[in-house]
């Protein structure tokens, strides 16, 4: 049989000057990796939201009818968005509330800085102090709080209630018992007039 | 594989098929002359069991999905379809749910008695992280499947858990919220997601399978433990695998099927929230959102800690830790029967898990939360601090000195070795 000439170990390092076996191994091999992790992004990256779920992204919506101390709830992308129009002792509640007695001290505001800290003025609508538009989505693990209807058990801030683990908010939408990390994340979003606002 | 092949191909098809495809030489060696301990008792039943159970989960599914559709508009309608027009629809969707929860009982007590005999210590130590492993593709299949039928509890149940990824937020900012959109596929939970969680669901059953066969191959090497933890010494200590453990895993697997149907045909609903009958409204959070039974412990360990990553990696941890336990336990002697102080703590690890599921189906307040802590902390302490201290400073009671042994008395084996004499065939036949 003609196998002597074929190497045991053809791949061993005693075997110092490169053939063309191991010239291919690495071409190969090369190929191989780069390939694979070519094809694999497709099927990874299809998961991401599609073409018509980002297009989905302003919302506008009419505040008209909403008096002091009601509040309104309406879909963008998918998640409520809380509409609440403070009365003066909710604002004067938030406004009194030392930054330092905060569990989150940012204002989680889109439309500001992220570092902005989180007062009542960076947390209502710019110049219109009564309104407070939020995502109405609780932010450990994304419940919905109670408190937007008039009957709602609105926690010891009097903001709003989380059922599921127990968070509750304060009347700017702030975290004050946990085990929520954040406050209540603010969308962009601006006044068209004063009746309407564009979300999104 | 552990033992010699003692098949003989007696005809000539049988010999043509052994030398090119040894498929009945494994059958053979490996499930009916398989030596096993002759003392195992009916804790070791369950492994049949969860085989079956496997099985029923699988041949359910594939024809629920034959009449299921997995969009946001037509998930629950297509379930009340099953339940209603479907031929024999009701008792597939109810041998399917219910079997979830019995396949996780046996999957449980399996567990609760690889701990309590030490079956996870050396040489089986592979054996024990792919039944982990197997745990852990459970939980992810038996989420995934609770999506489906797509009512409030199904819906809340799906933020709650995927939303447990945003915590990665307060290592890197803006990775968790990439993540768990990415999982939505979305900027909420809706029609995408269910509809992967649906192709998923399909999928893991037979990932198990898999890992399944590995774990029965890692057992196959070297053979069962059985309830003294002590090695088997002689041929004589083994019986056959058929007709003894056949038989003795059968007679379980009726006793089991019993408890199985008595639910599916009188209390299909017991062990489900009657919320999952209102179809999911993503602007309205229940008031009170449970997970199913099996998952309660863990979300009582999830509740206890005030801080969301800080609770979530407990989540994680509680079920991770089981990894390391053939490690973390650091006594000579498998078995808890001969261990008289390791056995309290054992025993103590038991109620916890009990109090804990409890727990985790209480409001996190008040007392409940204080006991939730309490119990968390002896579950981390248990695998920690128990497993590796008691295991140095306890002393052990003395080991028989085979397996045959307590089964028959010294006497019995000097006098007739050659002789398995407790399960004759007629006994059990």
């Amino acid at each position: 049989m003609a196998t002597h000439d074929i190497p045991l170990e053809p791949l061993s390092a005693d075997n110092d000057e490169p053939t063309r076996r191991d010239v291919l191994l690495i071409a190969a091999g090369g190929c191989a990796i780069v390939g694979g992790a070519a094809a694999l992004w497709p099927l990874l990256d299809q998961m991401n939201p599609d073409a018509s779920t980002l297009s989905l992204a302003t919302t506008e919506v009419d505040i008209s009818h909403v008096e002091p101390g009601q509040a309104l709830t309406v879909m963008w992308r998918g998640k409520p968005i809380f509409i609440r129009h403070r009365t003066d002792q909710e604002i004067a509640k938030a406004k009194d509330t030392p930054l330092d007695d905060l569990i989150d001290p940012l204002a989680r505001n889109a439309n500001l800085p992220e570092n902005a800290p989180a007062s009542d003025d960076n947390r209502a609508a710019k110049d219109r102090e009564p309104w407070l538009v939020m995502v109405g989505v609780c932010t450990h693990l994304g419940c919905i709080p109670k408190g937007q209807a008039v009957g709602d058990y609105k926690g010891e801030y009097g903001g709003w209630f989380c059922p599921c683990h127990g968070s509750q908010y304060d009347t700017a939408g702030r975290v004050r018992i946990g085990p929520a990390p954040e406050n209540l994340a603010i969308p962009p979003y601006s006044f068209l007039s004063d009746e309407k606002i564009k979300i999104g | 594989m552990a033992h010699p092949s003692s098949y003989q191909p007696n005809t000539g098809i049988e010999r043509w098929l052994d030398a090119r495809l040894p498929i009945v030489r494994v059958v053979h060696d490996q499930f009916m002359v398989f030596p096993t301990p002759r003392n195992l008792n009916y804790w070791w039943t369950f492994g049949g069991i969860l085989t079956f159970m496997l099985a029923v989960q699988i041949a359910t599914g594939v024809v629920l999905a034959m009449h299921f559709v997995p969009t946001e508009s037509g998930a629950f309608d297509s379930v009340e379809k099953i339940m209603r027009d479907v031929n024999w629809g009701w008792l597939l969707r109810y041998a399917h749910s219910v079997g979830a929860s019995m396949f996780f009982l046996a999957v449980y007590i399996h567990t609760f008695r690889g701990l309590y005999y030490g079956s996870y210590k050396a040489p089986r130590e592979v054996l024990w992280i792919l039944g982990v492993l197997i745990l852990m593709l459970m939980i992810a299949t038996a989420f995934m499947g609770y999506s489906l039928p797509w009512g409030q509890m199904s819906f809340w149940a799906v933020t709650v858990i995927t939303n447990l990824f945003s915590s990665l937020d307060a290592v890197i900012p803006g990775l968790g919220t990439r993540l768990v959109q990415w999982i939505w596929g979305g900027f909420a939970v809706g029609g995408p997601t269910l509809n992967r969680l649906y192709s998923l669901h399909y999928l893991f059953p037979f990932l198990i399978a898999g890992v399944v066969a590995l774990h029965i191959w890692a057992l196959h090497i070297p053979g069962n433990n059985n309830p003294t933890g002590i090695d088997v010494k002689v041929p004589t200590d083994t019986v056959p695998f058929h007709p003894y453990y056949t038989i003795k895993d059968g007679f379980a697997l009726v006793a089991f099927i019993l408890v199985f149907a008595a639910l599916v045909f009188y209390a299909p609903n017991f062990l489900g929230h009657p919320d999952n009958y209102i179809p999911a409204n993503p602007l309205q959070t229940p008031t009170h959102i449970v997970p199913e039974w099996y998952f309660l412990p863990f979300y009582a360990i999830l509740r206890a800690i005030p801080n969301k990553l800080l609770g979530v990696a407990a989540l994680n941890g509680s079920i991770l830790i089981l990894f390391f336990v053939p490690w973390l336990d650091t006594s000579k002697v498998r078995s808890t029967r001969y261990r008289p102080v390791y056995r309290w703590f054992f025993w103590a690890f038991v109620v916890t898990c009990v109090a804990l599921g409890y727990l985790g189906a209480q409001q996190p307040e008040g007392w409940y939360l204080v006991l939730g802590r309490i119990f968390t902390a002896y579950y981390f302490a248990f695998f920690l601090v128990v497993m590796p201290v008691v295991g140095l400073i306890e002393k052990p009671r003395g080991l028989p000195g085979s397996i045959t042994e307590p089964v028959l008395g010294p006497e019995a084996v000097r006098a007739a070795p050659a002789t398995p004499r407790r399960l004759k065939p007629e006994q059990v036949g």
